[in-house]
């Protein structure tokens, strides 16, 4: 019996990822409007600050971040707004799965779409910008930066869906929630180019930060999007 | 499989909850259903024998559609309880949306997926193994075999609809919510809505639909409740109504018929 449990909700978690990423390979809707966002921010950021070979690796990972998570924001909101505008969300929430199911799968499917952005976005960064990113160490802080980013935007996105002002009230939601991701994200990258002896361990700040939102709102999520 | 019949052996061999034995197709206990401070439904109270088709009638802002959402399990009732099928809408959700299927008159279908996809997208959120030969099935049976992968934006809206039906029983419910589900509907569509409501009651499955048009509502309607500002204006048998005694129910005029906890009017 509870492994039929487990293996429907499986079945139902694919189901949903799947679903989410075929639309939108689709449409390219998020990933064009993402990209040409993330692509924007890193020229402008690169004339903006005049950057030398002194400030670089300081300047770098702040303007890569900004890019990253804006662009995000940018995906995650259009996404969940589309889903509860049009109405399918309600015949989703008719089906017998777990609100928790549909969480999860969200934010697998948001952070598979902003992923590709960001592997597009990484080698221009390397090369406007000048610096070696393209190392190893830039996979595990990408993917804990974009879950935490898509952890908190995926639940406050389907908060803000529902109200008139959701253009405004997303990222305002969301943006004082991942202070603690763009702290370690940043931190975390500035470190690949200058090591810090005895610096905090930004990797683990950033998988305690997924595991603690990502298990708070797949309880609470069912409070978010039923009546 | 015959492409007019829906894909029943295949339902009862998974044995879906659906299935089971049931009383009662809808209870409604003193239900009470609130926005804010403003009440929509006023306490209703009935109690619709499974198997039974109900349909139900009311102006527009009667309750009609919060009380389908309501044994949709999408909104929650503010006092009182409602069963369908069997469960509780409340305390046993996840079991109630196995057994209930609901087709609002909005489609509200995945636009970027094809009418197949759609299909088995629903088919995977219910656990069906069958997934694939039930939606081929109903694709064939709501006509719209020819556009099984074509992406549903590119469908009319009566289309659209006949694709929703088919999603709404995908799963074989035990009970079936209609929302009028006739908005739209062209009138093959619509002959097509019509037998799916006689094969449901011949196989003893509930149905419960609202709708503006009188004359098809009484017509397919074995037991009909009237709601007027949120209350129970008369619930009995739709043979006892005609078309100008809903009128005269929509009025505020009386009419013969069994109110709320039995009595009459």
């Amino acid at each position: 019996m509870l492994n039929d449990g487990v293996r429907l909700a499986w079945t139902q978690f694919w189901a949903i990822v799947w679903k989410d990423l075929r639309a939108e390979a689709r449409t390219r809707q998020a990933w064009m409007s993402m990209g040409l966002f993330a692509l924007l921010t890193l020229v402008v950021f690169n004339f903006a600050f005049d950057l030398r070979v002194t400030n670089q690796a300081t300047v770098g990972p702040g303007a890569l971040w900004i890019a990253f998570i804006f662009a995000s924001i940018l995906g995650l909101a259009r996404n969940i707004t589309a889903e509860q505008d049009r109405g399918p969300m309600d015949r989703l929430l008719m089906t017998p799965v777990d609100r928790s199911v549909v969480y999860l799968a969200k934010v697998v499917g948001n952070v598979i779409v902003i992923s590709v952005i960001e592997t597009v976005a990484l080698p221009i960064f390397a090369l406007l910008y000048n610096l070696p990113i393209l190392q190893p160490m830039i996979a595990p802080i990408t993917l804990l930066g974009t879950v935490g980013v898509a952890a908190v935007g995926t639940q406050f996105a389907a908060l803000a869906a529902n109200t008139r002002a959701r253009e405004l009230l997303t990222p305002l939601l969301i943006f004082p929630l991942i202070v603690p991701v763009v702290i370690g994200a940043v931190r975390a990258t500035e470190a690949l180019f200058t090591p810090i002896h005895g610096d905090a361990p930004w990797l683990g700040l950033l998988a305690a930060f997924d595991v603690i939102f990502l298990s708070i709102s797949a309880v609470t999520f069912q409070f978010v999007v039923e009546e | 499989m015959n492409a007019q019949t829906l894909p029943i052996d295949a339902a009862r061999a998974t044995a879906t909850p659906s299935a089971a034995p049931l009383a009662e197709g809808m209870r409604l206990a003193g239900l009470v259903k609130a926005f804010d401070a403003r009440p929509v439904l006023r306490g209703l109270t009935y109690t619709l024998p499974a198997g039974r088709t109900l349909v139900i009638f009311g102006p527009n802002g009667a309750g009609k559609t919060t009380l389908l959402r309501t044994l949709a399990t999408l909104a929650r009732p503010t006092a009182g309880r409602a069963w369908v099928a069997g469960c509780d809408v409340a305390e046993e959700a996840g079991e109630a949306r196995r057994r209930v299927g609901y087709v609002g008159h909005q489609p509200h279908i995945y636009e970027d997926l094809t009418a197949r996809e759609n299909l088995l997208f629903f088919a995977r959120m219910y656990g069906l193994r069958d997934g694939a030969a039930r939606a081929d099935a109903l694709l064939a049976r709501v006509g719209l075999s020819r556009r099984a992968n074509d992406r549903v934006r590119a469908f009319s809206r009566g289309q659209a609809q006949r694709l929703a039906l088919a999603r709404g029983v995908i799963h074989e419910p035990a009970a079936l919510l209609l929302d009028e589900p006739d908005t739209g509907l062209d009138q093959e569509a619509l002959a097509l809505l019509e037998r799916l409501v006689a094969e449901r009651r011949e196989r003893g499955q509930t149905t419960i639909l609202t709708t503006h048009h009188l004359e098809r509502g009484l017509r397919l309607g074995d037991e009909a409740l009237t709601l007027v500002r949120g209350r129970i204006a008369y619930a009995g048998a739709a043979s006892a109504l005609d078309v100008a005694a809903v009128e005269r129910l929509y009025a505020g005029q009386p009419i013969g018929g069994r109110l709320e906890g039995g009595a009459t009017c």
